[in-house]
C-alpha cells in the first residue's frame, strides 16, 4: 500500500479547515467595532444588541480598538462591518475634506470606498461651553454670543482646549469674546471648580456624563464655530445589502433616537455608576439586561487569549531569532544589517507597530501575533549573536582541529556554551511580550489588555487592575517557568559556580 | 619528511607574524619550535593544522587524517564531562560507543589519567590533569602528527616537571611526528631532537641543541640560551 503523500495530507487538512469555516458561515456574523472610550462602547453595544434582536446574523463584538486610524482601518479592510463615528472625524480624519459636513455629501464620498452612513443618531459630541444652570438664569445667557455682554466672567479650560485652534483661541476671535480671567486646569478638576463657584465657565464635551449630574447648562454655539461632530453609524455597504432587515432595524433603533442629554445620561450610567456597557445598552433599548458577562467571568478566557498571544509569538520569535542570530554570528557584515533591522523594529512604539499591521493583516489576533513576534526578536537575535561570538576563540578554533564542523559544531559546542546568554535573551523577550501583549487589545487581539482598555475608557482603576495584575502575575510565572527550563537547557557544568582549581 | 614549510609569509593586519620561514620536520622526529612570545611559533602550528593559510609560500603535510593538537590550559569544553571532551573527535568521526570506550581506557592509562576523572567536568581537574586529558583527546584518533603548543605553559613548577617527564615517555612510546612549541629552553632540550629558534617571525637557526649551544648562528642564539640559565652559584647551592 502506498503511503499517503504529504501534499494529500496537507490538502485534506485544508479541506477540514475549510469545512469548519463553512460550518461557521451558516450563522452569518456582523462584526461591530468601537473605539476605546465610553460613548463608543455604548453605541456599539446598542448596535450589537439590535443586531442580535433582529436575528439575521450573530453580532461579534470587536470593541475598544485604539483610535480612528485603527478602527477605520479595520472597517476599510473588512475586519469589522460597522462602528459608531462622528461626522467631523469622517470629514477631517478619514476623507480629509474638512469642509464637507452634510450627511448626504459624506455618504456620497464614502460610496467609492464601499462604505455608507446611517442617519445621524441625534446628538453632537463636540466641545461646548458650560455654565451652572442658576448662573445662566441669573445672567440671562443661553448662547455663546451672550457671553459678550459679561466680560467680567472667569473660566477654567483644559490645556488641550486652550491650545487648539478649534478651541479657545479660535473661539475667542470668532465671537470676539473677552473674559476677566482664564485658568488652565486638568479637565477632571474643572467640574469641581465650576460647581464650587470658583469659575463661571468651563469647556466640556457635549455628551459628558458629568453634565446631567452637576446640573449644568450648555451654551448654544449660535454662530456654529465648533465643528460638527454628529454621531453616526459608519458601515460597510455590504452590511446594508446583505442584511437589509438588520440595517433598517439599526436605522429605526438609532437614527434620531439619542439626543445630547440622553447620551450624557447613558455615559453617566457607565462612567459614574459603573454599570457594564451591555446593561447600559439594554436600559436604553428598554430590555431586561442580559446576564451580562462580568469582567471576572471573562478572566479565564482572557488568560487563555493572552497566553496564546505570548506563547505563539514567542515560539515563532525563537524559531526565527535563533537562526538569525546564528547567521549573524557567522557573517559579521550581515550581523550589522540584522541588528540594525531588528533594532529599528524595536524603536517603533508598540502601538504604532500594531497599527502598521492592520493594512497587512487586518485586526485581531494575527496582526497582534506578527507585531509581538517582531517585537520579541531583538533580544533573542542579539543574545544569540553575543553568546556565540563571545565564546573563547581558542575553544572555537579547537573544533576545527578536532574535526567538528557544521551542525555538530553548533549543536555540540557553540549552542550549549552560549545557552545561558541565549536563554537570557529569550527570557527577556518572554517577559517583555507578556507586557506588550496587553496592547493587542487596541487592535482587537484580545487578552488582558481588553480589561485595561475598557478600564481606561471608564477611568475605572479596578477594571484596569483586573487586567494589569494578572498580566504582571503571568510575567512572573513565565519568568519562573524559564528559570526551570534553564535547568533542562543549560548544561549542568555551566550552571554550577565554576570552582577555581589553580 | 613529514611536514615542510617553504618561504612562508603570514601577516595579521599590518603585523608580520612570519617572514620567509622555511623548515622541515622529519617523520617520526620531535621538532621543537623555540622562541619568545610573538616570535611566530604558534602561527606555524596553526598553518600546519590548516587553521590559517599562508599569505605566500607553501605548507605541505604528508599525512593522512587529523592531527592531534594540544594547547596551553588544554582548551577542554567546560560544558562536557572529561570523557565527552576527549571522545569528541571519535564521535565526529562516527565511532561506535564501544570503540570509543576501549580507546579511552587504553589512552587514559598511557597519559596517566585516573578513570574516575573521566566522569568529572574540566573545572574539577587540576592543571596537570587537564593537560593529560587534552593529550588524551589529541591521541584519540591515533593521528600521525602531534602538535603541542606550550603544553606545560600554564602549570606550576612541580606539576610541570612531572608532566614533562611523563610527556617525554609518551612521545617516545607513540612514535609520532611531534612538533612542540615552547619558550623554555629546558623543555626544548628535553623534547627536541631538532630545534628551530625563531625571532620576530624569522628562523634564526635550526639544529640539535648542541649545534645551537656550540655554534650559534648569530649572537642572539647564545643570548637567548644563556638568558634562561640559572645563576651558577644557585646551581651549586642545589
Amino acid at each position: 500500500m502506498r503511503r499517503p503523500r504529504v501534499t494529500t495530507l496537507f490538502a485534506s487538512g485544508l479541506l477540514a479547515v475549510a469545512a469548519c469555516g463553512t460550518a461557521n458561515a451558516e450563522a452569518p456574523t456582523i462584526r461591530v467595532g468601537s473605539k476605546s472610550f465610553t460613548e463608543s462602547y455604548i453605541l456599539a453595544e446598542i448596535a450589537a444588541q439590535i443586531i442580535e434582536q433582529t436575528g439575521e446574523a450573530r453580532a461579534e463584538r470587536r470593541f475598544g480598538l485604539g483610535g480612528t486610524g485603527i478602527v477605520y482601518g479595520a472597517l476599510a479592510s473588512g475586519d469589522i462591518d460597522v462602528y459608531p463615528e462622528y461626522t467631523g472625524t469622517i470629514a477631517v480624519a478619514i476623507l480629509k475634506e474638512p469642509a464637507v459636513t452634510a450627511i448626504d455629501a459624506l455618504r456620497e464620498r464614502l460610496g467609492p470606498r464601499g462604505l455608507t452612513l446611517g442617519g445621524p443618531i441625534g446628538f453632537d459630541n463636540t466641545y461646548a461651553l458650560a455654565v451652572r444652570r442658576d448662573a445662566a438664569a441669573r445672567l440671562g445667557v443661553t448662547t455663546i454670543s451672550d457671553l459678550r455682554r459679561h466680560p467680567g466672567l472667569t473660566a477654567a479650560f483644559d490645556p488641550g482646549f486652550l491650545d487648539r485652534d478649534d478651541g479657545w483661541p479660535g473661539l475667542r476671535r470668532y465671537y470676539d469674546l473677552r473674559l476677566a480671567d482664564v485658568r488652565v486646569m486638568e479637565h477632571a478638576l474643572t467640574y469641581a471648580a465650576l460647581a464650587g463657584g470658583r469659575v463661571d465657565l468651563i469647556d466640556v464635551f457635549s455628551t459628558d456624563g458629568q453634565l446631567a449630574r452637576l446640573d449644568l447648562t450648555l451654551l448654544v454655539d449660535d454662530r456654529r464655530f465648533f465643528p460638527d461632530y454628529r454621531a453616526v453609524l459608519l458601515a460597510r455597504r455590504s452590511l446594508a445589502e446583505r442584511f437589509p432587515r438588520t440595517w433598517s432595524a439599526l436605522e429605526r433603533g438609532l437614527a434620531g433616537r439619542i439626543d445630547t442629554a440622553t447620551m450624557a445620561r447613558l455615559n453617566a450610567l457607565a462612567d459614574l455608576e459603573r454599570r457594564p456597557f451591555g446593561e447600559v445598552a439594554a436600559v436604553f433599548l428598554g430590555r431586561a439586561p442580559d446576564a451580562t458577562r462580568s469582567p471576572r467571568s471573562e478572566l479565564g478566557q482572557l488568560t487563555g487569549e493572552h497566553l496564546t498571544l505570548v506563547v505563539v509569538s514567542l515560539t515563532i520569535a525563537v524559531l526565527l531569532g535563533l537562526p538569525l542570530g546564528i547567521l549573524a554570528a557567522r557573517r559579521p557584515r550581515l550581523a550589522q544589517l540584522e541588528l540594525a533591522g531588528v533594532g529599528i523594529l524595536q524603536t517603533i512604539p508598540a502601538l504604532a507597530l500594531l497599527a502598521f499591521m492592520i493594512p497587512l493583516f487586518g485586526i485581531g489576533r494575527v496582526p497582534a501575533l506578527v507585531a509581538l513576534c517582531l517585537y520579541a526578536l531583538l533580544p533573542i537575535v542579539r543574545n544569540t549573536l553575543a553568546g556565540i561570538s563571545s565564546l573563547d576563540a581558542r575553544l572555537v578554533e579547537m573544533t576545527t582541529a578536532l574535526g567538528i564542523a557544521g551542525w555538530r559544531r553548533l549543536a555540540w559546542i557553540e549552542l550549549p556554551m552560549a545557552s545561558i546568554t541565549i536563554m537570557a535573551g529569550i527570557k527577556t523577550s518572554a517577559v517583555l511580550t507578556v507586557g506588550t501583549a496587553t496592547l493587542a487589545a487596541f487592535i482587537g487581539g484580545g487578552g488582558y489588555g481588553t480589561l485595561i482598555v475598557t478600564g481606561l475608557a471608564l477611568n475605572d482603576v479596578r477594571t484596569i487592575l483586573m487586567g494589569a495584575v494578572p498580566s504582571a502575575v503571568m510575567a512572573l510565572a513565565i519568568h519562573a517557568a524559564f528559570e526551570a527550563l534553564d535547568r533542562l537547557v543549560v548544561p549542568r557544568a555551566l550552571r554550577a559556580p565554576t570552582a577555581a582549581t589553580d | 619528511m613529514m611536514i615542510a614549510l617553504a618561504s612562508v609569509t603570514k601577516a595579521f593586519g599590518g603585523r608580520v607574524a612570519l617572514d620567509d620561514v622555511s623548515l622541515t620536520v622529519e617523520s617520526g622526529h620531535t621538532h621543537v619550535l623555540l622562541g619568545s612570545t610573538g616570535s611566530g611559533k604558534s602561527t606555524i602550528l596553526k598553518l600546519i593544522l590548516g587553521l590559517l593559510k599562508p599569505d605566500s609560500g607553501t605548507v605541505r603535510v604528508d599525512a593522512v587524517g587529523r592531527m592531534g593538537y594540544v594547547v596551553q590550559e588544554g582548551a577542554l569544553y567546560p560544558h562536557l564531562s572529561v570523557a565527552r571532551n576527549v571522545t569528541l573527535p571519535a564521535r565526529a568521526a562516527g565511532w561506535s560507543a564501544a570503540a570509543q570506550e576501549a580507546r579511552l581506557r587504553t589512552l587514559a592509562e598511557l597519559v596517566g589519567l585516573e578513570p574516575a576523572l573521566l566522569r568529572v567536568y574540566p573545572h574539577e581537574l587540576s592543571g596537570g590533569q587537564r593537560q593529560r586529558a587534552s593529550l588524551l583527546r589529541a591521541l584519540i584518533l591515533d593521528p600521525p602528527v602531534l602538535l603541542l603548543d606550550e603544553p606545560l605553559g600554564a602549570l606550576d613548577p612541580i606539576a610541570r616537571a612531572e608532566l614533562q617527564r611523563h610527556l617525554v615517555r609518551v612521545i617516545a612510546e607513540v612514535r609520532k611526528t611531534v612538533v612542540v612549541v615552547t619558550h623554555d629552553i629546558r623543555e626544548a632540550f628535553v623534547f627536541g631532537t631538532t630545534i628551530t629558534l625563531l625571532r620576530h617571525g624569522r628562523v634564526v637557526q635550526t639544529g640539535a641543541f648542541a649545534d645551537l649551544a656550540r655554534r650559534p648562528a648569530e649572537p642572539f642564539v647564545a643570548e637567548f640560551l644563556r638568558a634562561q640559565l640559572p645563576p651558577s652559584d644557585m646551581t651549586r647551592e642545589l
